[in-house]
Formats: C-alpha cells, sequence, structure tokens
C-alpha cells in the first residue's frame, strides 16, 4: 500500500510540474502534443512489476527521489569539461547538450558541411522537422516517452539533404550536472534520400551531485536509400537515472545501424523500436552493456519487419559483475506481407559474480511463411578450457580472464565505423577490466 | 630436471595413475607410449597443473622445486611447457597478443624486460619459419578455424617463441599428415639443446621416426611397467600392446 501511496504522489508532482511549466510554453512550442501526452501519463502512470514489459525493471528507487521536471538555465560547462567527454573524435562535428538543453557556446557552428542541417529546437524551422517532430514516438504507451514528449526542454534537429554524403562524425554530447532534476532532451534525426551519416550521441555526468535522471527520446527517419550510424553511448555516474526511447522509421532500400553501449548508470532502461516500413531495408543493432556493483540495465528491443525482403541482425552482449543485474527482452515482429525476411537476434550474457543475474527473453512473432528468422540466448561464466589453456602459457588467471572479456566486448566495439569512437571505447573497455596487460586496440 | 616418485592420480573418484616413476635430464627426449586409457594424457595433464586431478600420493620435483604446489601459470613460467593433444580456440583474443602476453609473463618472472611490439614482431618472423606458419595465423584469433594440422604447428610455434627447458608434446602426432608431422618434428628438433628436455606422448611409434627420443616407455594401468631405448618403440609398433599387458598381468 505504501508503494502505491508514494506512486500517485510522485505522480501528482509530476503533474503538477507540467501545470507550472505548461504556463512558460509559447506558440513554437508544440502545446497540443504536450497535453495530449501529459494526460497519457495521467492515464497510465509509472510502470509496476506488474507491467509485462517491466517485470524485472522495478524503478521504485526512482520514484522515492524528489525530482524537479523543469529548470532554470544553469550553464557551468567549460571547453575542458568538453574535452573530457570527445569520444568522438576532434573531426566531430560537436553539439553540447547540457542539462538537456542546447549550449551554442560550446557547440560547432563553423565549417558545418555542405547539405547538412543542424538546428536546435526551439529554432527549427526547417519543412522536415515540422513533418516529422512526435511522428514516431508513441507517447500513449509509454509513460517516460509521454513525459519527455510533454516537458521536453530542447533538443538537435538533424538532417541530411538528399545525395549528401557526411563524412565528418556528429556528435550529440550530453552532459548532466544538475542536481535532483529531470533533463528532457530529444534528436529528431533525419538523413534525405540516398545521403549517409554517422551520429555518436553520448551521456555523461559530472560526479559530485545527487541524483540525476536523463528521459531522451530520438525520433530517427531514414529516408530511400539513405544510410545512418546511430551510436548511443551511455557512461554516466552510479547515481543516474537513464529511460531512453528510440524510434526508428526506415524508408526502401535504407539502412540503420546503433549501437548501443552502457557503462554506467545506476538504473537504465533503453527501448529501441526500428520499423522497416519498406522494401530491402537493413538494420543492424548491436548493445554492449558492462555492469558492476548494484547496476540494473534493461535492453528493450523491437524490430518490426513491416514489408518484404528486409534483413536484419541483432547481438547484445553483457558482462555483469557485483550484485548488477541486466535484462534483455528483443521482440522481433515479421508481419504478413514481410515475406523474404531475413531477421537474426542473439543475446550472450557472462556472470562474472555469483551475485550477478540476467534475465533475457527472445519473443518473436512470425506471420508470413517464407522467411528465415532465429535467436539466441546464453548466459554464463568465462570458458574454463580457454582460462587454463592461457594459464598453462604462464597468463596469470586475473589477466586471462580481462583477455577473454576483452575479446568478448569487443567483438561488439568492433562494429562501429568511427575510429576515434571505437578506439576510445576499446581503451575504456580495457580500462573498466583494470588490467595492465596491452590488449590490440585497433 | 624432472623427477617423478610414486605418482598416484584420480579424477572422479577414479584412479587414473597408480605409482608413476620418471626421471628426465636435462637435455635428454622421453617418449612415453602405452594402449588407450593407460594414463598418457592424465600425466600431460596433471604436469601442467590441471586441477581436475587429484593427487593422492607422491610427489613431483621441478628443477628441485614442488611441482605440484605450483599454479599453471607458475609452472610456465618455471618454464614448463604443455602442447596440448586439442588445443582451446579463443575467439577475438589474437594469436600475436596472447603469446606476446605469455611471452612476457615468462620474461618478467625471469628478471628479463618485456619485448616491445617491434622487437616481439621480430621474434615472431624469425620463429614462424622454423614450423612454415603463414604471417595471417598470427594476426588471427587462437585456433579459431585452425585446420588440426595448423593447431599442432601453432603449438610447436608457441614453444619455439616461450623457450620451455621442459616441453611436454601430448599426442602431437596425432591427426597430423604426413608433411605436417615431417613439419612439427623439424620444429621441435631444432629446439632441442642440451639444456631443454622433452616428454613426448604418443600412441605410435611413427612420430619417434622424427624425434628420436634416448628413452621410451610404456604405460599402462597408469604406471610405467617398461622402459628401453629407441628400439622398443619398433618393437611395440611391430608386436602391438598385448605382450606388455601379458608381461604387467605376470608382474602382478
Amino acid at each position: 500500500m505504501e508503494l502505491v501511496t508514494e506512486n500517485i504522489n510522485i505522480k501528482e508532482n509530476f503533474l503538477q510540474d507540467f501545470k507550472i511549466f505548461s504556463e512558460t510554453l509559447g506558440k513554437r512550442n508544440h502545446v497540443a502534443i504536450r497535453k495530449e501526452a501529459i494526460e497519457n501519463f495521467r492515464k497510465a502512470g509509472f510502470p509496476t512489476l506488474k507491467n509485462e514489459e517491466w517485470k524485472y525493471t522495478d524503478i521504485s528507487p526512482v520514484l522515492k527521489l524528489s525530482l524537479q521536471n523543469f529548470q532554470t538555465e544553469n550553464k557551468l560547462l567549460s571547453e575542458k569539461n568538453i574535452s573530457e567527454f570527445s569520444i568522438s573524435g576532434n573531426d566531430s562535428i560537436l553539439i553540447v547538450m547540457e542539462n538537456g538543453k542546447f549550449n551554442a557556446a560550446l557547440s560547432v557552428n563553423k565549417n558545418i558541411p555542405e547539405g547538412l542541417i543542424i538546428q536546435n529546437f526551439s529554432t527549427a524551422n526547417h519543412p522536415e522537422f515540422e513533418k516529422h517532430f512526435a511522428k514516431y514516438a508513441t507517447h500513449k504507451s509509454d509513460s517516460f516517452v509521454a513525459l519527455n514528449t510533454a516537458f521536453n526542454s530542447d533538443g538537435v534537429f538533424v538532417y541530411t539533404e538528399p545525395g549528401v554524403i557526411i563524412e565528418r562524425p556528429i556528435h550529440i554530447l550530453h552532459i548532466s550536472h544538475s542536481e535532483n532534476s529531470v533533463s528532457y532532451p530529444r534528436n529528431l534525426i533525419v538523413t534525405g534520400k540516398n545521403s549517409q551519416l554517422k551520429i555518436t550521441s553520448s551521456f555523461h555526468s559530472l560526479n559530485s551531485f545527487e541524483h540525476n535522471m536523463v528521459n531522451c527520446v530520438n525520433e530517427i527517419v531514414t529516408e530511400e536509400n539513405s544510410q545512418l550510424e546511430f551510436y548511443l553511448i551511455q557512461e554516466e555516474e552510479n547515481n543516474c537515472y537513464h529511460f531512453n526511447n528510440t524510434f526508428a522509421h526506415q524508408e526502401k532500400n535504407s539502412t540503420f545501424n546503433i549501437c548501443t553501449i552502457t557503462l554506467g548508470g545506476s538504473i537504465v532502461r533503453n527501448n529501441l523500436n526500428i520499423v522497416l516500413n519498406d522494401q530491402n531495408c537493413t538494420s543492424h543493432l548491436y548493445g554492449l552493456y558492462l555492469l558492476n556493483e548494484n547496476q540494473l540495465v534493461d535492453n528493450h528491443t523491437l524490430v518490426d519487419h513491416a514489408m518484404p525482403n528486409c534483413y536484419s541482425n541483432e547481438l547484445y552482449k553483457g558482462l555483469i559483475d557485483g550484485k548488477a543485474k541486466g535484462v534483455f527482452n528483443g521482440k522481433i515482429f515479421v508481419r504478413k506481407d514481410a515475406q523474404k525476411t531475413n531477421a537474426y537476434q542473439s543475446n550472450k550474457n557472462i556472470l562474472l559474480s555469483d551475485d550477478a543475474s540476467m534475465n533475457t527473453k527472445p519473443q518473436l512473432e512470425i506471420y508470413a511463411d517464407d522467411v528465415k528468422c532465429s535467436h539466441g540466448a546464453t548466459t554464463g561464466q568465462l570458458d574454463e578450457e580457454a582460462l587454463f589453456y592461457m594459464r598453462a602459457r604462464g597468463i596469470g588467471e586475473s589477466d586471462a580472464k580481462a583477455l577473454l572479456n576483452f575479446a568478448f566486448a569487443g567483438d561488439v566495439i568492433q562494429n562501429i565505423k568511427i575510429d576515434a569512437l571505437k578506439n576510445n571505447l576499446l581503451k575504456l573497455l580495457a580500462h573498466k577490466l583494470n588490467s595492465h596487460i596491452e590488449f590490440d586496440l585497433n | 630436471m624432472l623427477s617423478i616418485k610414486n605418482l598416484k592420480a584420480s579424477i572422479e573418484g577414479r584412479q587414473i595413475l597408480t605409482g608413476l616413476n620418471l626421471d628426465v635430464k636435462a637435455g635428454e627426449i622421453h617418449a612415453i607410449m602405452g594402449p588407450n586409457g593407460s594414463g598418457k594424457s592424465t600425466l600431460a595433464s596433471v604436469l601442467a597443473g590441471r586441477t581436475e586431478y587429484e593427487i593422492t600420493e607422491g610427489e613431483v620435483l621441478y628443477n628441485g622445486k614442488n611441482l605440484l604446489e605450483l599454479s599453471p601459470e607458475e609452472r610456465a613460467r618455471e618454464g614448463i611447457f604443455l602442447a596440448f593433444q586439442y588445443p582451446i580456440e579463443i575467439p577475438g583474443v589474437s594469436n600475436a597478443t596472447f603469446l606476446k602476453t605469455a611471452l612476457n609473463e615468462i620474461r618478467k618472472a625471469k628478471g628479463l624486460t618485456p619485448l616491445d611490439s617491434k622487437d616481439f614482431l621480430v621474434l615472431m618472423k624469425e620463429k614462424m619459419k622454423l614450423v612454415e606458419i603463414e604471417k595471417s595465423l598470427t594476426s588471427r584469433s587462437v585456433n579459431e578455424g585452425f585446420s588440426g594440422g595448423e593447431k599442432k604447428r601453432n603449438e610447436i610455434f608457441q614453444m619455439a617463441i616461450l623457450e620451455p627447458t621442459l616441453a611436454i608434446l601430448d599426442e602431437t602426432d596425432s591427426g597430423l599428415d604426413i608433411d605436417a608431422l615431417r613439419i612439427v618434428a623439424k620444429g621441435v628438433n631444432a629446439l632441442r639443446s642440451k639444456d631443454r628436455s622433452f616428454v613426448v606422448i604418443t600412441h605410435y611409434q611413427r612420430l619417434l621416426d622424427y624425434i628420436v627420443p634416448d628413452f621410451v616407455h610404456v604405460l599402462y594401468n597408469g604406471r610405467i611397467v617398461k622402459s628401453g631405448t629407441k628400439e622398443l618403440a619398433l618393437e611395440l609398433e611391430d608386436k602391438g600392446y598385448d605382450w606388455i599387458k601379458e608381461e604387467a598381468e605376470v608382474q602382478n
């Protein structure tokens, strides 16, 4: 009973906050959508363990916090903070989001390649923005999407014009430092016909603050024959909570590759929804989570094969240590029309301690008859035979474990097509594995 | 160098080694032969430090040290090398990284400075010729997708890099065609020296045409029942193991 009361109280707080927040909104702020979203939240409330989609992910620690839903400007970041987090390489086109708000002073505004449009939401006026904004993120069924839609403070709109190939990666750098508050960043990324783009979206926090929550929504549209690489890196301190909802909508012959890497955060929930909405689409979904202490990381993915001749391949891997918990739920829908679908899914986990745990669940729903689908999930310990082999060659037990773990996790990172990011992540991985040995860093 | 006295070992309550004695001096090559199930591979595993085996009696001294007290990595750092009968595949760890890490751990234990990547590459190139190993094999993951012959050659390649004092070859000849066998033997022979000893475990005499042993021992029911020189191997090839079994039964 106590919990229920608490949930109601916190829900009321959020609704109350919206009331105050909505008075600050102007005409440009999609007020109608926001109101609709908060109504959806009012109806749904926060999910509990009774909800099938949240069965293993207890968010009650988040609901015990007293969180502020909107913030006054609080710009503290300097160039020095930024350089510390520039994991996507120095040639990246940098966009800094501070506590969910665009920081123009620290973002690159010169030498933007031709055909690449970058606007922040408060000034976005491109027709493609209005065409796609809030069209894919379904705030009806998910409370966090509803809250983001209602409270969203700022965001980045990225558009590549048809036929443009952008060599330099974009790095959307999210840094939170504001205490006991929620930030609601949102991105809309649209790759025009025949265009190509690579984006890193990384999340960090400055330590020496109390709790902090990020509720982020990404909407992604890959138009005909375009290619997008999207890398979501979560590297916050362990007093941060992160709820991430990514909705990708693919058009004919388009390629969308996403890699989600979770290295930090106390409770992290990632929902990734991909709709292959026309023929000959390709998607790769990679994921890696390195968990320790009391972390809880939940990846829910949905690949919706709506049309024929598409290919999707999913590989999520986890190294789980301490008392950490991992959750993976991978849905694949193959609709009636989606003949000749190839859809593959694999989730592999290594538990590094007796107290670590993993809940994994593949869900395939196939309504077409001429398809190739497979799924597999393994959760186990390190390969004892491989460990012995290494030790028999003189490599100490902890180094041997580090080499095996590095290989296991590196397998995901190797798929990243931004070299600087790949190498920085491999270095971070080596550092996390806490070994003095020299790994293959390329 | 190696002195095994009355060694008894069991696995899952089953006694495999039943009082094995063996003395290996520096520079010697000892062949250990015997029918299937006689305990040959158990001996190799026990010497390399596999923990599944329980030592119930006896001792193993290696250069005066109690070998059974050392971990597998300590044994390797002391100069013991086991060429595995079934080398393990390690996806994602390149042969070069694996070997460089191993070599530098062994060098560290010897008080030598670690080799940097450049020096290691030079060493690797030199040793690659010895076992006719392709350069591409060194950048690939350890043993992953290697053919049976490549795996065995890779074991000898590792041995050439790590330069052990005591090498134990566990059925290195099994599954090799005659050409691969020659290459493996050539590698072993090139590493023969007055300071380095070999224990060659094999089921067939064939390997001993190429790696000529100083002594041949026959292992049966967990202990050595007959010892001789290389002529004993030829006799076994000729007459099989039955007469050895009969002799052993009579002795009992």
